[in-house]
């Protein structure tokens, strides 16, 4: 228990002295699962429309190919990923192994199924009459798109928090992919295992702390914005 | 109403694009190195002296021996810094590395819990100890990543003509100082590399019970990985090896926590051989 409070004092003292690692590491770590996570959404979410509206051979082979991505380790994609990334791989040529843009795309590949199968089920669950409703006041498929997503913005924002909260958390594909490289790929988890690995368990509870905190003033934003329009 | 999605669909590939250009770091270089030397926080001050002075960007990937070898030879890393001097050499007599250097070095000891079920404290001669340990079936923590550390723990087994197994021998699988921190919490026995031992001494229960066995001597060289295997930064390796050959640098590392713990964490090799290294730490070890 000691080591918990000390860790909770060190957290505080960090904060309050505004230690410029740790802040480094964190608002990176916000960077790249934002980014991941937006271009996740962008991806995810016209798919999952797809996905809900359209009837198309082949349609339940890829929605149980989602769901299982739902659930995919995010060691295994880091590892995938890193195969691809290395010199070696096929795509070593992009030189991307071991940077943060390496990071994204592996926490990208995390969130999209999470995405998906979010908005598939949130824009199923809409009225029917509804889509036909749009159609028939002559909506393109954009404007359509755009209709749906309004409607079902409470399933999609928690499609958002589900897509977020796996990658900020996620720590093996982070440290396979990213290489827990100090000033450039380091984030809150992979920090977190390297100082403990280092018996610096207070740095590694206060590291834990900001990801609860970071994770949390996310949800609460996202939530807010969420809860909006029921209030009123 | 106007749909808003557009700039959604701009703004996504913008970031990406931008976090592309912020970090595409072509003249970078990969070093591969050991969890003990990025355990001990070793590279954390030296790496930033040498980026200063060179401009060169490195990215310390810090993975077991094993590992860093394995990406040598498959291209995926400009220069390495590990400590298994047998395949090390291999990888020299395969021509997947070149300019092989020896840079510092210290010593392995067998630590466990105080009150020494085994019986071993004190005991210089490492394979006696180890047999200790297997007679008495102590529990035993073995990396088991195939990493330097456990490289020489299997070569210190098989030298005492003992083949560890059984419910008392268990493997770990992680960096050596989660392994040490697994050790503690199960009083169990392990091998240590004694830099990171004393790095994270303040934490542990565990003691020194075997030391000093000429055997034990933990050689840490550095060379670049052979610049014929597709995008090798070749001037960068090589600027590195030399950066930590120069006797400044030798000097640093000599001085490196010494303070901290009244002795030095690495011992600098200023350019002797391998085998005047190894009589060095004989000599010292009987002291």
């Amino acid at each position: 228990m000691e080591f918990l409070w000390n860790g909770l004092k060190e957290a505080f003292n960090l904060w309050i002295h505004g230690d410029a690692e740790i802040i480094e590491i964190t608002l990176r770590t916000l960077a790249i699962s934002a980014v991941a996570t937006a271009v996740a959404l962008f991806i995810g979410v016209p798919t999952g429309a797809v996905l809900a509206l359209k009837q198309f051979r082949g349609r339940r082979f890829i929605v149980a190919l989602v769901n299982t991505g739902m659930g995919m380790p995010p060691v295994v994609v880091g590892l995938v990923v890193a195969i691809f990334l290395w010199r070696s791989g096929p795509l070593g040529g992009l030189n991307l192994i071991f940077t943060p843009t390496a990071m994204v795309i592996a926490q990208f590949v995390i969130a999209v199924p999470l995405v998906v199968g979010f908005s598939m089920a949130s824009i199923q669950s809409l009225n029917p009459r509804l889509l036909e409703q749009i159609v028939a006041l002559g909506a393109n498929r954009l404007q359509l798109l755009w209709l749906l997503v309004r409607e079902a913005r409470l399933g999609l924002l928690a499609a958002l928090m589900a897509g977020f909260g796996a990658v900020i958390s996620e720590v093996g594909a982070s440290m396979m992919v990213g290489g827990n490289i100090a000033g450039e790929t380091r984030v809150l988890t992979t920090a977190t295992v390297l100082e403990t690995s280092r018996g610096n368990i207070e740095i590694g509870i206060a590291l834990g702390v900001m990801l609860l905190v970071l994770a949390y003033v996310v949800n609460l934003v996202v939530t807010g914005v969420q809860q909006q329009r029921r209030a009123t | 109403m106007r749909p808003r999605l557009p700039h959604l669909i701009l703004t996504a590939p913008l970031l990406v694009a931008l976090l592309v250009v912020a970090c595409s770091g072509d003249d970078a270089l990969i070093l591969a190195t050991t969890t003990s030397t990025e355990n001990s926080g070793l590279l954390d001050d030296l790496v930033p002296i040498f980026e200063e002075r060179s401009g060169i960007n490195v990215k310390v990937i810090a993975v077991g021996t094993g590992a860093a070898l394995r990406m040598a030879a498959e291209g995926n890393a400009d220069a390495l810094l590990v400590h298994a001097p047998a395949a090390e050499k291999e990888l020299v007599q395969s021509g997947d590395v070149i300019n092989r250097r020896l840079v510092a070095y210290n010593d392995f000891v067998l630590v466990g819990p105080p009150d020494d079920p085994a019986g071993i404290r004190g005991e210089r001669d490492i394979e006696t100890a180890l047999a200790g340990v297997a007679a008495a079936e102590a529990r035993f923590i073995s990396r088991g990543d195939d990493s330097g550390t456990h490289k020489k723990e299997l070569a210190l087994w098989a030298a005492a003509g003992l083949d560890p197994a059984g419910n008392w021998y268990e493997e770990s699988g992680q960096g050596m100082g989660s392994s040490l921190t697994i050790a503690d919490q199960k009083e169990a026995y392990i091998l240590t590399d004694r830099g990171t031992f004393l790095a994270l001494g303040p934490t542990l229960d565990l003691e020194v019970l075997s030391e000093g066995d000429p055997e034990l001597i933990n050689i840490y060289s550095v060379m670049q990985v052979e610049p014929g295997k597709g995008q090798i930064n070749a001037d960068a390796a090589a600027a590195w090896v030399a950066f930590l050959l120069e006797p400044e640098t030798q000097d640093w590392i000599e001085a490196f926590r010494r303070e901290e713990f009244g002795r030095s964490l690495f011992i600098p090799t200023r350019g002797r051989s391998e085998a005047e290294t190894i009589d060095d730490f004989a000599a010292g070890a009987s002291e």
